[in-house]
């Protein structure tokens, strides 16, 4: 089968090239189908309990999607005449966001205030023309000191304010709904700044985060994808020399992103941020593919061979382990099927695809290229060779003190493994080249924080809300969540009857609580509904039979596991001081501080799922369970190590470190595979003792090793370029991971290796004989 | 008492012949806009001579969620010629607003004179007016949407005619004067025969459809005035929608001036 496979092929390599080349290009038609979701409910999947928490909650109240106009005077004083008309004329301006629903400024508060007898309702800035200094004066009072505003809408020193345009989307067309309205915005933040010279603008909010996912993809696309092939030429050109073989690999390259893409494409696959870094990893894992058979080809045409020849043998030698390799790294990516968030499952299902092509295209249509075109090949200089030789007497040598040594250093990172903690902070996702990420930070730094939870209190009864006790248990709720450290700012319908309720008193001081009655409460709710002009009603705190309020809680930026615990304190407080009533907890902050311990969990079982999967298929490999179960050492000590160093780092895991061991297992596992088979040709066909064997294997693949290990590492050191923090950490872990896998390998496997098959050769002599004669089809391939 | 008659029919001549001073007022008008006009003065005057009506409401808002609530209200309304109708609004449900009335008094192009009385508090309130564009009572209808119709509240622009259900209508696109409105414009689809309005379409600040009012089941009282028994407006952006109700219509009950004054807001039930 593997000769026909490239009798075929050399005798017909147009046709070869020519239907490959047809496949590719049928298949990446379907890529014009592809379109980026910039939405972060991607994320979640359908069935995500936080997800449809945070949805039926939009549901009965307002949605949230928002834009945030940060607006900075230079002179630090938000209360100027004219910096005030510039808001004025900002607010005016972001009503024509398209798909706007409501905005809230300082300007157009709903100030409320009494006059005589009559309660007047009204922008708490309406015209800008005569404001005497005590007139600001005044205002910047009443700003600071509302707690509606102040945190939110205005920061405490009165120094920054922000201007929110809350959209409702239509989702009839997802992908062009949010940029429109990113332009829009942007068109009137440039127009702002150039009528008002002395003021900075940011813009934050969900719709500039929805909109940096897909600009950060976007911009890695055009940044990251050309860098690998510059990374890709450079390696092989230099380490192998040759232009035929550089070309060939490209081609090779280029068609299994094109074919993957396309058939992501036809199969209905949307990219989302994750997923847009599968050609990146394409291309990573292609490259070693057809390195082993250009390593191979050479090798044999140095020895004498014809280049028919050469590619004949070479295809041979390799087709089994290429395809080992494949199917195992396959396997790793496509345990990300387990993942509780769906771009994480498309990125393994897509880089699965890709492998699984890129294996196809290394043993059809790239030995046909070889084929017709011309190679030569130029003397090689053996002082690699003699590194790795040197390297090998190094380490059996030494293999006394290595052993402990590496196992040492293995068990001491292991210990920093508990270091790491669960975090997904969606501001973090983006590093601080993109402007969502330092619009936030600033926010952060002088209002408030991103961290938001929605708390849904229910009576289950019409007008329940008006009922005193009820109203005491929210004020008493949020004040208590007020006197939290982490809490930034709390909205809450209580603070306004209690300030309906001072109004109604001659704006009386000491009237500032709650009415004492159910029929006062709902009559000043009334009154005040009647005085609000369009957009600015409560649709966004009440429901509409007055049943339930939405509190919205804004936090100080903090942990994924810090927000489930304060999320627990407040369910634990509802149940202490008023179990009487349903009480729901939603948001975005909540669906991505949960996502992460689910999916981590998730992602254990499939990682193990993969592990036995490859374990299984290693044995059979090498035609030894003891090998396959020794193997299993240095395929999980890479991840395990390089996780520890991450918890001395970093030490915060994400979505996108979750799936990393399974992914990096599938590709380390290659390295074991290749040092193992070669090092059990050696004890089986050539009867050599564990040194020598050790020895051999790393004559033989070394260099293949190290090689495909700075390919796979400097790909990765690509996507860690990538803006978009997700794929960068993710990148960087990978590379990190695959790195020490070569290292492990170098310098942990042969010392236990010799220490364990010395004790394996006392105690069970007859395993070894029953092993070795059905192995021996086998280590040819090897 | 027929002293009282003959008195109504010279100030509803009058009123007409103000109908038409506007309608030639209106010089340098496009064969559109005066269409558009016509069609609406044609509506406003087929109503005219109504006196006064008492009327229930029962008002059902509706969330995407599915979730309900109503309204119970009174209502009572006085016409006023040559300047907005008086209304007054009783509230029944939810009943801890029970007994708490607003009245109206709307003017065609200044802003309108509101007050709501509530009981808990035994005290009359007068209401911001620049709340026009505001939802009425937490539902989709805002208080613009609700008082009486004056031709010179909008100018207008005849689209053409479409039919509806199978009545034929004359299409007619309404902009706001005021512009405390929340609209940029409305388009109503009247009826060429009776000069009903069937359907009127909003379209918010930024120009984008945003509610749609349908109004079906018209009855016809003392043989001249219509009034649709169901009016369903809905919001085409949160998904929201409110129905209203009317039923137990009376005309002509013999209520006066002093019937829409503060003090009555308080025996008002």
């Amino acid at each position: 089968m593997r000769d026909k496979l490239y009798n075929f092929v050399g005798k017909n390599p147009f046709w070869v090239i020519l239907v490959c080349i047809t496949f590719a290009m049928v298949a990446g038609i379907g890529a014009q189908k592809l379109e980026f979701k910039n939405d972060y409910r991607v994320f979640f999947s359908e069935e995500n309990p936080q997800l449809t928490a945070f949805e039926s909650m939009q549901k009965v109240y307002a949605k949230s999607d928002n834009v945030s106009f940060v607006v900075v005077p230079k002179d630090g004083n938000v209360f100027t005449a004219e910096h005030l008309a510039a808001l004025k004329a900002l607010t005016k301006a972001s009503w024509q966001v398209p798909y706007s629903t409501r905005v809230d400024s300082v300007t157009n508060f709903q100030y409320t205030y009494a006059e005589e007898d009559d309660m007047i309702v009204e922008d708490l800035v309406m015209s800008t023309k005569n404001l005497t200094s005590d007139k600001l004066d005044k205002i910047k009072q009443i700003a600071i000191s509302e707690p509606l505003l102040v945190n939110k809408i205005i920061s405490k020193t009165g120094h920054v304010s922000v201007v929110n345009v809350t959209v409702q989307l239509p989702g009839v067309d997802p992908m062009a709904e949010t940029p429109e309205v990113a332009t829009s915005v942007r068109a009137i933040k440039a127009k702002f700044l150039e009528q008002n010279p002395g003021v900075e603008v940011h813009l934050s909010g969900m719709i500039m985060m929805n909109t940096s996912f897909g600009e950060a993809s976007l911009d890695d696309g055009a940044t990251l994808i050309p860098l690998m092939f510059l990374v890709v030429v450079i390696t092989i050109g230099l380490l192998l020399r040759t232009i035929t073989g550089t070309i060939s690999t490209v081609l090779v390259i280029i068609m299994s992103i094109v074919t993957t893409m396309g058939l992501a494409g036809w199969l209905g696959f949307y990219l989302t941020g994750p997923s847009s870094s599968a050609p990146t990893m394409i291309m990573t894992l292609a490259v070693a593919d057809c390195i082993h058979i250009l390593t191979s080809m050479f090798y044999e045409m140095r020895q004498g061979a014809d280049k028919r020849t050469a590619i004949a043998r070479s295809v041979k030698i390799n087709l089994q382990p290429i395809f080992l390799t494949s199917i195992t790294t396959a396997i790793g990516f496509l345990s990300m099927n387990f993942s509780d968030s769906p771009p994480f499952r498309d990125l393994g299902n897509l880089v699965a695809i890709g492998v699984m092509l890129a294996f196809v295209f290394s043993v059809t249509i790239f030995p046909a290229l070889l084929t017709v075109l011309p190679v030569r090949v130029k003397k090689q200089s053996e002082s690699k060779k003699d590194i790795m030789s040197k390297l090998a007497d190094f380490v059996i040598a030494k293999r006394k003190a290595l052993l402990p040594l590496t196992s040492v250093f293995i068990i001491a990172s292991v210990m920093f493994i508990p270091n790491n903690e669960l975090n997904d902070d969606f501001v973090k996702y983006f590093d601080e080249t993109v402007p969502y990420r330092t619009a936030t930070d600033y926010m952060q730094e002088n209002l408030s924080g991103m961290m938001v939870v929605e708390i849904s209190v229910k009576t289950g009864e019409s007008s329940g809300i008006n009922n005193p006790t009820y109203l005491h248990s929210v004020s008493d709720f949020s004040d208590w969540l007020r006197a939290r450290p982490e809490t930034d700012h709390v909205n809450t319908i209580t603070d306004t009857l209690k300030r309906l309720n001072k109004n109604m008193h001659g704006d009386d001081p000491n009237w500032y609580k709650l009415p004492d009655s159910q029929e006062m409460s709902a009559q000043y709710l009334l009154l005040y509904e009647m005085s609000l002009p369009y957009g600015l009603d409560l649709n966004n705190q009440l429901d509409v039979d007055k049943s339930s309020s939405r509190i919205v809680a804004t936090f100080k930026n903090m942990t994924s596991n810090e927000l489930i615990n304060v999320e627990a304190d407040m369910i634990e407080w509802f149940a202490k001081h008023a179990p009487q009533y349903e009480v729901d907890f939603a948001s975005p902050s909540l669906m991505f501080a949960h996502i992460g311990q689910r999916n981590i969990i998730s992602m254990l079982i499939g990682t193990t799922l993969a592990l036995i999967l490859i374990s299984i298929l290693l044995g059979v490999a090498l035609k030894s369970w003891r090998f396959g179960l020794i193997s299993l050492l240095p395929n999980l000590a890479p991840a395990a190590i390089a996780f520890g160093l991450w918890g001395l780092l970093s030490a915060q895991v994400g979505l996108g470190l979750s799936v990393v061991i399974g992914m990096t297992l599938g590709i380390v596992v290659d390295d074991t595979v290749h040092f193992l088979s070669k090092y059990l040709h050696a004890r089986r066909d050539k009867d050599a003792s564990p040194k020598e064997a050790v020895h051999y294997a790393f004559d033989n693949v070394g260099r293949a090793l190290w090689v495909t290990t700075f390919v796979l590492v400097a790909g990765f050191a690509v996507l860690a370029q990538s803006s978009f923090k997700m794929n960068a950490d993710m990148g960087f872990l990978t590379a990190l991971t695959i790195f020490i896998a070569l290292i492990v390998d170098f310098l942990f496997l042969p010392p236990l290796l010799m220490l364990l098959d010395k004790r394996k050769n006392v105690a069970a002599a007859n395993d070894d004989v029953m092993s070795d004669s059905a192995s021996r089809k086998n280590v040819e391939v090897a | 008492m027929l002293t009282k008659k003959i008195l109504m029919s010279a100030v509803l001549a009058l009123s007409s012949l103000s109908l038409m001073a506007v309608s030639s007022n209106s010089f340098a008008l496009s064969a559109e806009e005066q269409k558009g006009l016509d069609i609406s003065l044609e509506s406003k005057k087929r109503d005219l001579g109504w006196q006064d009506s008492t009327a229930d409401m029962l008002m059902l808002l509706r969330n995407k969620q599915g979730q309900e609530s109503t309204r119970e209200i009174k209502m009572k309304s006085l016409e006023v010629l040559n300047d907005g109708d008086k209304s007054l609004t009783i509230f029944n449900k939810p009943r801890d607003v029970k007994g708490t009335a607003f009245l109206s008094f709307s003017h065609p192009v200044e802003a309108d004179d509101q007050w709501l009385f509530l009981p808990a508090l035994k005290r009359v309130k007068r209401i911001s007016s620049r709340n026009k564009s505001g939802p009425f009572m937490g539902s989709e209808f805002a208080f613009e949407d609700l008082s009486s119709f004056e031709v010179e509240k909008y100018t207008y622009k005849y689209l053409g005619v479409d039919e509806l259900n199978g009545v034929t209508n004359f299409k007619v696109e309404q902009y706001p004067v005021d512009e405390n409105s929340g609209y940029t414009r409305r388009v109503v689809w009247i009826d060429t025969k009776e000069y009903l309005a069937h359907k009127i379409d909003f379209y918010d600040r930024k120009d984008s459809l945003l509610k749609t009012l349908t109004f079906s089941d018209y009855k016809q009282y003392l043989s001249k005035h219509w009034r649709a028994d169901n009016q369903e407006m809905i919001n085409h952006q949160n998904g929201k929608s409110t129905e209203l109700k009317w039923a137990n219509y009376n005309f002509k009950t013999g209520l006066s001036d002093s019937d829409f004054n503060r003090n009555s807001l308080k025996r008002a039930r």
